[in-house]
């Protein structure tokens, strides 16, 4: 992680947050009359009304099914503005959220599977965003099914990890340490984006600050590389990486995320290299950078390649170099392969050498800091 | 006193100054009016050549950036001082040639004191900014920007011709030879390409090659970089040679920018000289002297002017009584620095100076890391450089005091006539 985040995403994820709160805090008022009602079964989602005002929503669900069912209200881009799981057959129940004008989609998922079925509802009011090229929304939705993805597969890697600390077997866990980071590296910006998470799980041992306590991955790191022992005391710590990485699974869906911020995202996964990596603090013990470069240029490069049709029509020099760099950048990590992996990032990586792959990862970086503008320039 | 001083002594009656509303229409809109009108933009429409034609120090005046030979060279010492030398990470010839025409395009607004490309501020609120900004509400500051080719730009160390351009290598550009006594560390030496950043103001100077490597990333990568103040050579005879770190007075029989014969002489490449390419431009030799400043200052006040061939007081050689008396060599020390450097003892070899002092810290044993960031220019380093260099890294007394730390030589390219033509345009066209 990065002691300084970048201010867009944490801009937006303090907006982000607010709605989450105010999602999440049901009032005893919001069974009032001006709730919308919603009708579910296990084939329809009726919506009583299509059109409501900005501000306190309230959804009166009945679930009119045979299967449990989910409800969700989901802004542009799948974002979750706010949901209800597990509504069983039969029952009823009221989902509340502070809604800003806008589109929306409200979806009743039956069996608690897939995309739902959903309806498109307008919130009205003033600030009513400008709309948005549909191909960045489907790019938007994409990328949070992308990030979803990694959470949800990052999970096991992470238990297994956890399972071989608690048998005390340093050998394994050294094992398990790096591939139960790549998940995360590759999503980092949107975990940072929440502001609590990212330290809970991903701080360095200089970022702790005085009096507070050093959770996570680098702990446990320096138990494994350095301490080469395993105590009660990291046990206790592995399994609250596994609490609080649940936590970003389960939050990555309501983080907001938008066309320029997944942009800017991309050239923040290359930052992350550039200023913590490709000068061996993050992994200082295990000397597994490589590891997280390669997930940090995969994130950016999915991010990219969702945005890059629409970025290729307002810019196409600027889709031609970054095509040429990201392949320039993957050759270069891939003369670091050994077996599956990547050799160890330590003092037999000469000086030179780093500044070459600085150099490679700049030449990337530079011109994916233009991604956004070219993403955003039909707005203009 | 102050080279402006001087200036306010031998007025130039003759120099007209355009009118703010010609300013306007000049310089167009923004910052660099302010600048202009203070006087920069007068020498600007001043002939080439014509003493002048010195841009006005205290003014933050623009020096012109299209001419003959490129600023920065015979241009008046500017105080600060940011060098960097590049190394050409793309082998796409025409990738190289783009970088090099969109340098020249951010030099040309930079060196007149606007911002790079649509500014600093007012784009789009998504996307960096154009420009860095930090030079934003500075006055041009004399900026020059100067461009020189290394000679691994047109064959790397295995002989191979990277950009086509092998079969026009000036034989100028070769290797410098071994001297005794160096200890150079190649992170500090050497460099594909290099821009010399002059100015009255370091923000400026770093503004300027910060911008340029910023558009350059992906086709160059600074290879190394050294800041300067102080200047220690003079290119104006009349304002008071500058001292060095070792409290001396540096080049003071240096070559003026001013003086048109001896630049042609020892200074521009001639037509004759090598390839035409190169006719109009300048060999330089970038050299960091490291001082051993801590030994220096408990030798003796007679031992450090006996080592010079200079007092030190007033700068005269030695039984001579002013700084600019013809030097006796015969009475100083047959290896006192003056005497193995002048020209008389060199076969004539002259070189144009412009080095800096440069402070980069302490060396962590605690000495100061400092010393002489040297800078000369020449027709022919064979007949400039070596032979000087040569005879002092033989015999001076002054090498117990300094070591050659970092080296590179780059072939200087004409000057950018005008906003059609760029830098390196006749070497790659």
């Amino acid at each position: 992680m990065r002691a300084v985040r970048s201010s867009a995403v944490t801009a937006l994820a303090a907006a982000a947050a607010l709605t989450a709160v105010a999602g999440c805090s049901e009032k005893s008022d919001a069974k009032g009359s001006g709730a919308i009602q919603v009708k579910a079964s296990d084939d329809a989602c009726e919506v009583s009304k299509t059109s409501f005002p900005a501000g306190h929503v309230a959804l009166a669900v009945e679930n009119k099914g045979s299967k449990v069912t989910e409800v969700y209200i989901y802004a542009p881009g799948d974002r979750i503005v706010t949901e209800r799981e597990n509504i069983g057959p039969g029952t009823k129940t009221t989902i509340t959220a502070e809604v800003k004008a806008g589109s929306y989609e409200i979806a009743c998922k039956p069996g608690m599977k897939g995309d739902g079925i959903r309806q498109k509802v307008t919130v009205t009011g003033k600030g009513t965003p400008v709309k948005r090229d549909p191909r960045l929304d489907e790019a938007v939705a994409a990328y949070r099914a992308y990030v979803q993805k990694q959470a949800d597969e990052t999970l096991p890697l992470v238990e297994k990890f956890a399972a071989a600390i608690e048998d005390g077997d340093v050998e394994a866990a050294k094992k398990a340490y790096a591939p139960s980071r790549v998940g995360w590296e590759r999503t980092e910006p949107v975990a940072e984006s929440f502001g609590d998470i990212d330290p809970k799980v991903d701080l360095r041992e200089d970022g702790v600050e005085k009096g507070a306590k050093w959770t996570g991955w680098h702990r446990l790191e320096k138990s494994l590389w350095v301490e080469k022992k395993i105590t009660a005391e990291d046990r206790k710590l592995a399994k609250q990486l596994i609490t609080d990485l649940e936590d970003w699974q389960k939050r990555v869906g309501k983080a907001e995320l938008t066309p320029t911020s997944m942009a800017n995202g991309a050239k923040e996964l290359l930052d992350e290299v550039q200023t913590g990596k490709v000068t061996g603090e993050e992994e200082r013990y295990s000397h597994t950078d490589l590891v997280d470069i390669q997930a940090n240029v995969e994130g950016a490069e999915t991010s990219y390649s969702l945005l890059r049709k629409v970025a290729g029509e307002n810019d196409p020099e600027l889709v031609e170099e970054l095509d040429k760099q990201f392949a320039a950048v993957k050759k270069h990590l891939d003369g670091y392969r050994e077996g599956d992996g990547f050799v160890a990032y330590d003092d037999k990586i000469s000086k030179a050498k780093r500044k070459q792959l600085s150099d490679t990862v700049n030449a990337l970086a530079e011109p994916l800091s233009k991604l956004a503008a070219a993403v955003v320039k039909p707005a203009e | 006193m102050s080279e402006s001083q001087e200036r306010q002594d031998h007025p130039e009656p003759e120099r007209t100054t355009p009118s703010r509303r010609a300013l306007l229409g000049w310089g167009g809109a923004g910052l660099a009016i302010g600048a202009a009108a203070a006087g920069g933009t007068a020498v600007a429409l001043a002939g080439d050549g014509d003493p002048a034609a010195q841009p006005v120090a205290e003014a933050g005046a623009a020096v012109p950036f299209h001419g003959a030979h490129q600023a920065g060279i015979a241009t008046a010492v500017q105080d600060r001082l940011h060098f960097a030398a590049f190394d050409v990470t793309t082998d796409d010839r025409e990738a190289l040639i783009s970088l090099l025409k969109e340098w020249t395009r951010a030099a040309e607004r930079m060196t007149q004191g606007h911002p790079v490309g649509e500014g600093a501020v007012g784009g789009l609120a998504e996307a960096p900014p154009d420009d860095t900004g930090e030079a934003l509400g500075l006055k041009p500051s004399r900026l020059t920007l100067t461009i020189g080719f290394g000679p691994t730009l047109f064959a790397d160390r295995k002989g191979k011709d990277r950009f086509d351009l092998k079969k026009r290598r000036p034989e100028a550009l070769g290797d410098l030879p071994a001297f005794p006594g160096d200890n150079l560390d190649p992170a500090r030496s050497g460099g594909d390409l290099c821009v010399q950043a002059c100015a009255d103001d370091p923000q400026v100077a770093v503004h300027a090659i910060r911008n340029l490597a910023r558009i350059g990333m992906g086709k160059v990568a600074i290879r190394w970089s050294q800041l300067g103040f102080g200047k220690t050579s003079s290119t104006t005879p009349e304002a008071q040679t500058p001292r060095n770190m070792m409290g001396f007075k540096d080049g003071t029989r240096n070559i003026a920018g001013t003086d048109d014969a001896a630049l042609t002489r020892h200074v521009w490449v001639s037509p004759k000289d090598g390839p035409d390419w190169m006719a109009g431009g300048s060999y330089l030799v970038a050299r960091r002297i490291r001082m051993h400043i801590e030994t220096w200052d408990r030798t003796s006040l007679k031992e450090q002017e006996d080592i010079f061939g200079r007092d030190k007081a007033e700068g005269a050689p030695v039984g001579r009584r002013r700084e600019r008396d013809e030097p006796n060599l015969k009475a100083m020390l047959p290896d006192a620095h003056v005497r193995l450097a002048h020209p008389d003892v060199n076969g004539g070899a002259t070189i144009l100076r412009r080095g800096y002092s440069f402070t980069d810290g302490t060396d962590g044993l605690g000495r100061l890391d400092a010393g002489l960031f040297f800078l000369a220019y020449q027709r022919d380093v064979r007949s400039g450089f070596i032979p000087v260099q040569t005879s002092l890294a033989r015999s001076d007394a002054l090498n117990e005091y300094i070591q050659h730390v970092g080296s590179a030589l780059f072939a200087v390219p004409p000057g950018v006539r005008d906003a059609d033509d760029w830098w390196g345009r006749a070497l790659f066209s």
